[in-house]
């Protein structure tokens, strides 16, 4: 058992995260306006946007859908009637002095996602599955944006992000480090691209996450925890927990408290740091909203009579149009191709990269595994290094998959594949036949021409031969690279080292 | 009298003219203007409008079901281009971008509008005494004659001019369009010291004091108020003319400046019940823009006439606990009159109990509270209104500006609702009267289950009192007893009615309520019509002591 005492080394840290997803709807929460991102300022505003006296909310449809098809994907207890309360604090760009919410009754309650952090073990990274529940779905406002001009000693306010619809995903403190969190992250974005309910673009605000971090000992109470706000992208999520993490542990060892407050993290330098207190005694006066009906769901078995189908959300019909999940993706990529977990996440992990799989692999029929390390170690290097999307390669699933017929039908060799691929990536747009035809690249795989080969390489090379039949069989792979030389690469590997050992075992 | 549909009928066959009859009601509302009914009147624009009307009515083609006919808005209703201030220095000057969903409804029918109605600031309030423009004045007993040697119209533009000098910052504002068309009345000090605190008049009864009051001198036909807890029937049954608030969720509550959401209805005040019935008929019904308003197919509200009206098919119920202590004699002799009336024609009259009736107003408090804190959240000086000069910081900022737009009765409900709504106060005040308020809602349906088609109570405890009276006491006291009779109704949203029924010994109007279920409207107001039949409350009264 533990004791009072402070032991330097068994600190755990405990995190719980709150995700704000944009909702990806062209209209927001509970008006018309738009959701452009990067529009003019102030010109995706209605008059319930800028909380004109008399204007009332009107649910979005679209916005309700993209909530049930998340809860149906992070596995959640959905609420047939869900409830929407006012959260009340007066800020600048908050025009009703309060945040439509759902505090009472959300939308979905008690799902689970599974997902795979990587655990450094021994200087390797080894995948772990873990689990992380979710305990809420609600929907809610967007607030807008105050600019703080110091110069001139005023503030600017934006209101075109005011109402936009989020959905709040809340999870259980079920993480314990930076990296876990992040791995979650990843894994849900992931999900919410899928499942067509956000854009994923966290740079651009459609994903923020707040993460409530606390230290403790295994065993004991959960020590008081601190909320870093606004993570708005993986590694800052990474970054921020693990900097609050042992900044708490410092903190306490030194003997000092942690205060339950609101932090933020700071990208350059790396830290958290204190908000404003007034964020820390909010009493935000929750209140039901008087002006929305209570939001009900239908099932198949539940429809109501004279309501027609787009005046109401029917779950099951979301639960059948439900694309293939992640998980199932991976899991179908491993048994299907006979890939391993990791080629399969990074073939999953990535939007629009397994459908460019899948057209090489289903229409040459064969080699999965030669066309994954022809994509993962060529083209995405590439891409990468380019900063381009798979979407945009200049070689198209079409040119790969023209090339691994190429390969295996041993028309070429891998190195001069590699060729291939760099001159496509450089600019040439002709087919992978054409350019190999063009430069003559197409490997011989005629042994009476590759025996020429092999015997010229062993009349030019006295030394390296007489060195072999000495004893040093080393020397065979130096024979094999000048073989390969005098062919310009285009030898049949299998066969050079077939008919040069015979021809030097004849000798 | 002539009711709506005569007027109609003579603008069809040419016996009146359009223009004819909105200068008559011009001419009303200036001979009336001591009253205070109006905060802002739209003579010009109603005169051109009455002129479109009456080529309509010349080409015979598209004449609309209000085409030409003259109404008020009560000032909480967002009106395009025309100020909407809810008499508030919060919204002084505010000219809404869009019309509240029942106003369009009115003018997409051809009705013209005379003016923005006077009202206590942000409808809080059951005596129209609390407006930055002044008390609303009752009719009834008004020395008139007096008055009108001193008021001629001259004094109209005098009051239009000081309109534009005010000590306050209104930058804020999102229509710099102040239309020079518009005639609107400013400040109260001119207004009380002129000669209302020396004069004895009385009160109009409030919220929608100035909406009764323009309706009851004839400088419109009929006029919209809004009722929350009583304050379109209170002043109805003070100023001796129908006021109707119906079925919560039957009329779109869009445009209209929120008091307490989950009570508020837009409500009609008229002369007669067929007027309300044909002004209903246009502004009910489904509104995309406001959730909460039913999605039923839209039914017409014609009603029958007198003598195809079956009385004794209707059971009327007499609720015991509206016999309060504090009911005064000469209330219980007119309430036990009205129900004879019925009893001698062969309506079963039968005595029922609302037994939690006697909570309604404590909890009706409580709620009205909390929501009018959360509804005046929305008032910061940021996107419009009112917005102190203060630059200190974003809080200063609201805290001045806030404490200058509001008065204090506002901002008393704002303090007490935010107590309330505290996390260690939700639940023994907001959750404790929300259950209070269930078992009134449950004690009228239990009523109506068994069989009881409407409730007959008395409106307000008595007649109108004199202003002097009316103020020797505070807000929240007056609204407590103004809304005895009144707010159960708000708190189960059923539709009620004010009926006009006598004048009272002290020469003042004296009305009754009936109280239908939820969503039969139409049964409400055909009882009402009969029942209005039998009292025939004279209105020439009145309309001989202003002319």
């Amino acid at each position: 058992m533990y004791t009072d005492s402070i032991s330097t080394t068994n600190w755990q840290g405990v995190i719980g995260l709150e995700i704000h997803s944009q909702s990806l709807v062209n209209s927001k929460l509970f008006s018309a306006a738009g959701t452009r991102f990067g529009a003019p300022v102030n010109s995706q505003v209605s008059h319930f946007d800028s909380s004109l006296p008399g204007t009332l909310p009107v649910i979005n449809r679209g916005c309700v859908e993209a909530a049930v098809v998340a809860a149906l994907a992070l596995n959640c207890h959905i609420n047939m009637v869900s409830k929407f309360d006012r959260k009340h604090y007066f800020y600048a760009d908050l025009p009703a002095g309060y945040q439509i919410t759902q505090h009472r009754q959300p939308i979905a309650v008690n799902g689970y996602l599974k997902y795979t952090s990587l655990q450094s073990a021994k200087g390797n990274q080894r995948p772990v599955k873990k689990m992380a529940k979710i305990l809420q779905i609600q929907l809610e406002q967007d607030s807008g944006k105050s600019l703080h001009d110091d110069e001139l000693r005023r503030s600017l306010i934006d209101l075109n992000r005011a109402g936009v619809g989020l959905m709040e995903i809340v999870t259980a403190p079920d993480f314990s480090t930076g990296t876990e969190a992040a791995a979650f992250i990843k894994e849900l974005l992931l999900i919410l691209q899928t499942i067509k309910v956000c854009d994923g673009k966290m740079s651009e605000g459609s994903l923020r996450v707040d993460a409530n971090v606390s230290v403790h000992h295994p065993g004991q109470p959960l020590g008081v925890r601190t909320e870093v706000k606004n993570l708005n992208s993986i590694t800052g999520v990474t970054k921020a927990i693990d900097f609050e993490i042992k900044r708490q542990i410092s903190e306490l060892e030194k003997g000092n408290e942690i205060f339950n407050e609101t932090k933020s993290f700071d990208y350059v330098t790396g830290k958290t740091v204190t908000m404003r207190d007034k964020e820390r005694l909010q009493d935000y006066r929750f209140m039901p909203e008087p002006n929305l009906l209570p939001l009900r769901l239908y099932t198949n078995d539940t429809l109501p009579t004279g309501l027609s189908d787009d005046q109401i959300v029917n779950v099951d019909k979301l639960r059948d149009s439900l694309p293939l999940l992640p998980a199932q993706k991976r899991q179908a990529v491993q048994d299907k191709y006979g890939l391993s977990y990791n080629q399969a996440q990074f073939l999953v992990g990535e939007e629009g990269l397994l459908e460019y799989f899948t057209d090489v692999v289903e229409e040459t029929n064969r080699d999965p595994l030669l066309t994954y390390n022809l994509l993962a170690n060529q083209v995405l290097m590439y891409l990468n290094r380019e900063d381009i999307s798979i979407h945009n390669s200049p070689v198209c699933s079409k040119r790969l998959k023209e090339l691994v017929v190429l390969l295996s039908h041993k028309t070429i060799s891998l190195n001069t594949a590699k060729k291939v691929l760099e001159v496509m990536f450089e600019g040439d747009t002709r087919l992978p036949p054409d350019i190999v035809e063009h430069h003559n690249w197409k490997q011989i795989t005629d042994p009476d021409k590759i025996e020429e080969y092999c015997l010229d390489a062993i009349t030019k090379n006295h030394k390296l031969v007489s060195l072999y039949k000495g004893g040093k069989k080393k020397v065979f792979q130096n024979l094999v690279g000048q073989v390969h030389k005098m062919a310009y690469g285009r030898a049949e590997p299998n066969l050079v080292n077939e008919i040069l050992k015979k021809k030097l075992d004849q000798m | 009298m002539q009711n709506l549909k005569e007027v109609l009928n003579q603008l069809k066959t040419n016996h009146l003219s359009a223009e004819a009859l909105c200068e008559q009601c011009i001419q009303r509302l200036r001979k009336t203007q001591d009253l205070n009914a109006y905060v802002s009147v739209s003579d010009s624009k109603a005169r051109r409008q009455a002129q479109k009307a009456q080529q309509i009515y010349n080409s015979g083609k598209n004449i609309r079901k209000l085409e030409g006919i003259p109404i008020a808005v009560k000032d909480n209703y967002s009106t395009t281009d025309i100020q909407t201030s809810c008499a508030s220095h919060m919204l002084l000057g505010y000219h809404p971008p869009y019309n509240a969903t029942v106003v369009q409804r009115l003018l997409d029918q051809g009705a013209i509008l005379m003016g923005k109605t006077n009202m206590d600031e942000f409808a809080m309030g059951s005596g129209s005494v609390n407006s930055i423009f002044g008390p609303v004045k009752n009719p009834w007993k008004y020395p008139f004659n007096k008055k009108t040697q001193n008021n001629q119209s001259s004094d109209y533009d005098v009051r239009a001019a000081s309109n534009k000098k005010t000590s306050m910052d209104y930058s804020a504002n999102p229509s710099k369009n102040d239309s020079n068309q518009e005639t609107q009345y400013v400040t109260e000090t001119d207004h009380v010291t002129e000669s209302d605190q020396s004069q004895a008049w009385y009160v109009s009864g409030g919220s929608s004091g100035g909406s009764a009051v323009a309706v009851a001198t004839a400088s419109c036909l009929v006029a919209l108020g809004s009722d929350t807890g009583g304050s379109v029937r209170n002043p109805a049954s003070y100023c001796g003319v129908v006021g109707y608030k119906p079925t919560y969720g039957l009329v779109s509550r869009h445009g209209l400046i929120p008091l307490v959401n989950s009570m508020d209805v837009p409500g009609i005040l008229s002369k007669t019940v067929d007027d309300t019935a044909a002004v209903l008929d246009v502004i009910a019904g489904h509104d995309e823009l406001d959730s909460t308003t039913v999605t039923d197919p839209r039914v017409p509200f014609n009603l029958p006439d007198v003598s195809r009206i079956d009385i004794k098919s209707f059971h009327i119920g007499i609720p015991k606990e509206y016999h309060v202590p504090t009911l005064p004699g000469e209330t219980r002799q007119t309430w036990q009159r009205a129900a004879d009336i019925f009893e001698n024609a062969g309506a079963k009259v039968s005595q029922v109990s609302l037994p939690h009736m006697q909570y309604s107003i404590v909890c009706y408090s409580v709620l009205n509270a909390c929501e009018v804190a959360s509804n005046m959240a929305c008032y910061d000086g940021i996107e419009f209104g009112h917005r102190a000069s203060t630059s200190d910081s974003t809080e200063a900022l609201y805290a001045s500006t806030r404490h200058q737009g509001f008065n204090e009765v506002v901002r008393g409900r704002i303090l007490a609702g935010n107590y309330f709504l505290l996390k260690r106060n939700y639940d023994k005040y907001f959750l404790q009267a929300q259950r209070v308020r269930r078992l009134i809602s449950q004690d009228f349906a239990n009523i109506f289950k068994e069989g009881i088609d409407v409730l007959l109570t008395p409106t307000t405890l008595s007649d109108a009192m004199s202003y002097t009276d009316y103020i020797s006491e505070d807000n929240r006291t007056r609204c407590e007893k103004e809304d005895l009779f009144t707010q159960p109704v708000n708190m189960a949203g059923l539709p009620a009615i004010n009926i006009p029924m006598e004048i009272s010994t002290s020469g003042l109007p004296v009305g009754l309520q009936l109280i239908g279920q939820s969503f039969k409207d139409k049964r409400l107001l055909t009882i009402s019509k009969w029942f209005e039949h039998q009292v025939n409350f004279p209105y020439s009264d009145l309309v001989n002591s202003i002319e």
